[in-house]
């Protein structure tokens, strides 16, 4: 495939989002040379999702906002140079286009007008390339896995010919046998295709062996919030430099230690199970796993582990006594159950789960249910019969616990990523608990929110909550020292 | 007490290509032929209301169906909603409908007669007669397919076409937010009581679940160059072939003979007029 790689020259840029007073980024100068693989870093709000909509050309016209100086790709205003950059987005769900595989990774080459002989040439070495080759061009997009998807994306993306390539946190949202694939598929690209590439990652560590430039945006003048370049440079340099600096703005810099916050004294009480599955057959209708038996205890933090889509999350969801077994039960210890009737929390009604049984999950916004952050803090309490004075006080002090106090009048959907998340994991402790599970509680999180999460997990735990995650972190896995379930495909 | 769990592997999960129709004919056929077919073959059963038309089509139909690779049982098992509303139609034009002739039993407000009786089968046959076609027509009929037909053969805007079509995708992500939504308020301890009051707050987080995923997928796509000022070419073709036009006249033709039958033996009964 023949793509020349774009120059990037940017001269004193600034945008202005059209409903913001302040310039979200202004004054920016770099010179991206053709073939050069450059790493975008940033704290989250620092404007690093601007500069690649900018470059993606998708940052939309005068009505969308105002822009200052110029960004061209190859000398080209990069708002109207369609084709020249091509974009890879985080979210493997909302990248796929159309039903079947080929019509997707073709959908780019229609919009640009290639022919039809040489759109369907360029499919197909394109799906080659990342190695999807074996997989069939009538092939439902569906059926792929969250690391298929981003290179179908990435295929997409290529057959479009861009000089220069733009990875939005393409990994963030995948298991790490995605990650893999992806990085490879990357690699391979660049290899053979030369392309210029612009990638954002808090996860530096991924793509450390394939850049050869860093450049940190941030706020230059501490009292405003305007964004720009900071640090711009070879990228021993720059982590040596600014290490620090980045690492408080969430960036995983290579060679940092994780903090370690393993039981301090003694190991969980492991006399009677806080949560059993007896010869439990779970899924949504037809059985992912069957005959299991497992014990979870309180004071300890289990972790399920294994390849996407093997239905962790299910059992999660099973074990919250939210899905019914399909087979045998789940049982909870006498003590938890008190008050409720029966043993088993998928037969309780809805209120007797709460200060029993809390599920964290993976999508934040699945789980607010009011308008303003101080009220979804406090449904659990009032829900659990404290007055409207006493379930304030304890939506408060969590809120003040959890950094968010100054979003208390706030609506949740209006919150930054970590702060959602951070937000759903206090309005499920509000209820205090005695066992928690969490699907995916550091997916996609930047390392300040990371560190953040494992602290909590690590209290809920001390206090005597058994604490059950479904992960894909290892580093969280080690952090917390919890003991692991494997999943495995049988037979494989 | 094991640590490992086994589940069933992905390749078990997979369904089957699905077929562009049951029926090897209309499989051959393209998409917009189908919906124009479909057009021909049940609008002009709406204007008699009366046995014969009514008969004589649904026996072409199905015969017709049958030759294409439809037997009478597989037509049957898909249609089977169409039946529960023939069967609604029936008896409430059996019990309620218009009285004329003998009265045959009469009971409070409900009254049969030798009249609703026939309009009650009437009835029954003609909503098979229109309904029973148009689902098999449109079984397994793919959407992306159909999509290009309406730009190409019939150039409605690509724009406003694929962006459609892109957006029916998200709803199956929705079914799963919706679920999602519904579990988080049980573990919330908000599922219980009202469900109506329930449904409504959970609407209103899906609304704005969709409208970030709209946004996401708006983002993606004009990222790959949609929604330009300049031209498209299109990687899959579309076009009408001799089969399009046989099919297209086997539609007219069937209600054609089905309502001449009905003249012929006087049994045509205009539905929009008095008795």
């Amino acid at each position: 495939m023949r793509i020349t790689p774009a120059r990037v020259e940017a001269k004193d840029w600034g945008w202005r989002h059209a409903t913001r007073k302040d310039f979200a980024l202004r004054g920016l100068d770099f010179d991206i040379r053709p073939g050069e693989h450059v790493l975008l870093l940033g704290a989250s709000g620092a404007g690093k999702s601007t500069l690649m909509a900018g470059l993606a050309g998708v940052l939309g016209g005068s009505d969308e906002g105002e822009q200052e100086g110029s960004l061209t790709i190859d000398g080209v205003e990069a708002g109207i140079a369609r084709g020249k950059a091509g974009l890879v987005l985080q979210d493997p769900d909302s990248q796929i286009i159309l039903e079947r595989v080929g019509d997707d990774a073709a959908f780019g080459c229609e919009n640009l007008a290639v022919p039809r002989d040489e759109t369907w040439r360029r499919v197909r070495e394109s799906l080659d390339l990342v190695g999807l080759k074996d997989i069939d061009l009538d092939r439902s997009t569906r059926h792929l896995s969250g690391g298929q998807r981003q290179r179908l994306a990435l295929a997409g993306v290529l057959a479009m010919q861009p000089g220069l390539l733009l990875l939005d946190e393409p990994t963030a949202n995948l298991d790490p046998e995605g990650v893999r694939e992806v990085h490879d598929a990357v690699r391979d690209v660049l290899a053979r295709t030369g392309q210029t590439m612009v990638v954002v990652e808090h996860h530096i560590d991924v793509w450390m062996d394939l850049i050869d430039r860093v450049i940190v945006i941030g706020h230059p003048d501490p009292d405003s919030h305007v964004g720009g370049v900071i640090a711009d440079g070879k990228p021993d340099e720059v982590f040596g430099e600014y290490g620090d600096l980045l690492a408080r703005g969430g960036a995983w810099v290579p060679g940092r230690a994780i903090p370690d916050r393993a039981p301090a004294r003694v190991r969980a009480d492991r006399r009677e199970p806080a949560l059993v599955t007896e010869d439990l057959g779970f899924g949504r209708g037809f059985p992912l796993g069957e005959h299991i038996d497992l014990e979870f205890f309180s004071g300890e933090v289990t972790a399920l582990m294994g390849p996407n889509g093997a239905g962790k999350s299910t059992l999660a969801l099973t074990l919250a006594g939210l899905l019914k077994p399909l087979a045998g039960h789940v049982r909870v210890r006498a003590d938890i159950a008190e008050g409720a009737r029966g043993g088993e929390p998928d037969k309780w009604k809805s209120r007797e789960l709460l200060g029993r049984i809390g599920m964290v999950f993976q999508e934040p916004e699945h789980q607010f249910a009011a308008a303003l952050v101080r009220d979804e803090v406090a449904i659990g309490p009032k829900s659990m019969g404290a007055d409207e004075a006493r379930a304030y006080a304890i939506a408060d002090e969590m809120l003040e616990r959890m950094n968010l106090s100054r979003f208390a009048k706030a609506n949740p959907y209006t919150l930054s990523g970590g702060e959602k998340r951070r937000l759903s994991v206090a309005s499920m402790l509000a209820g205090a608990p005695r066992i928690l599970v969490m699907d995916e509680p550091t997916f996609g999180q930047d390392f300040t929110t990371w560190t953040e999460m494992v602290d909590l997990i690590a209290k809920v735990r001390d206090r005597g909550s058994a604490v059950v995650i479904v992960t894909h972190d290892e580093a969280l896995v080690k952090a917390l020292d919890a003991r692991r379930i494997m999943f495995g495909f049988a037979g494989e | 007490m094991s640590d490992i769990v086994l589940v069933s592997p992905p390749d078990a999960r997979k369904e089957p290509a699905r077929p562009a129709s049951p029926s090897w004919f209309i499989a051959k056929v393209n998409p917009v032929a189908r919906i124009i077919g479909a057009l021909l073959l049940c609008i002009p059963m709406f204007v008699s209301l009366d046995v014969v038309s009514a008969s004589v089509a649904l026996g072409l139909e199905v015969a017709l169906l049958w030759i294409g690779g439809v037997d009478p049982i597989r037509v049957c098992r898909s249609t089977w909603p169409v039946w529960i509303a023939a069967v609604g139609g029936f008896i409430s034009v059996l019990l309620y409908g218009r009285t004329s002739g003998e009265i045959l039993w009469q009971g409070g407000w409900i009254v049969v007669s030798e009249g609703s009786v026939y309009l009650a089968c009437a009835t029954f046959l003609r909503v098979l007669a229109i309904a029973v076609p148009g689902v098999v027509l449109a079984l397994g009929l793919d959407p992306t397919d159909l999509a290009d037909g309406l730009v190409q053969i019939l150039h409605l805007s690509p724009r406003f076409v694929y962006g459609g079509l892109a957006g029916m995708r998200m709803f199956t992500l929705l079914q799963d937010d919706w679920r999602a939504l519904g579990l988080s308020r049980r573990s919330r301890g908000l599922g219980d009581g009202n469900a109506i009051q329930r449904a409504f707050s959970q609407a209103f987080g899906l609304l704005v679940l969709s409208i970030r995923r709209a946004t996401k997928l708006a983002t993606a796509m004009e990222a790959r160059g949609f929604g330009g000022a300049g031209p498209r070419s299109a990687a899959r073709v579309s076009r009408l072939h001799p089969i399009d036009a046989v099919f297209c006249a086997i539609c007219f033709v069937i209600p054609f003979i089905a309502l001449g039958v009905a003249v012929a033996t006087g049994n045509w009964h205009f539905s929009f007029q008095g008795a």
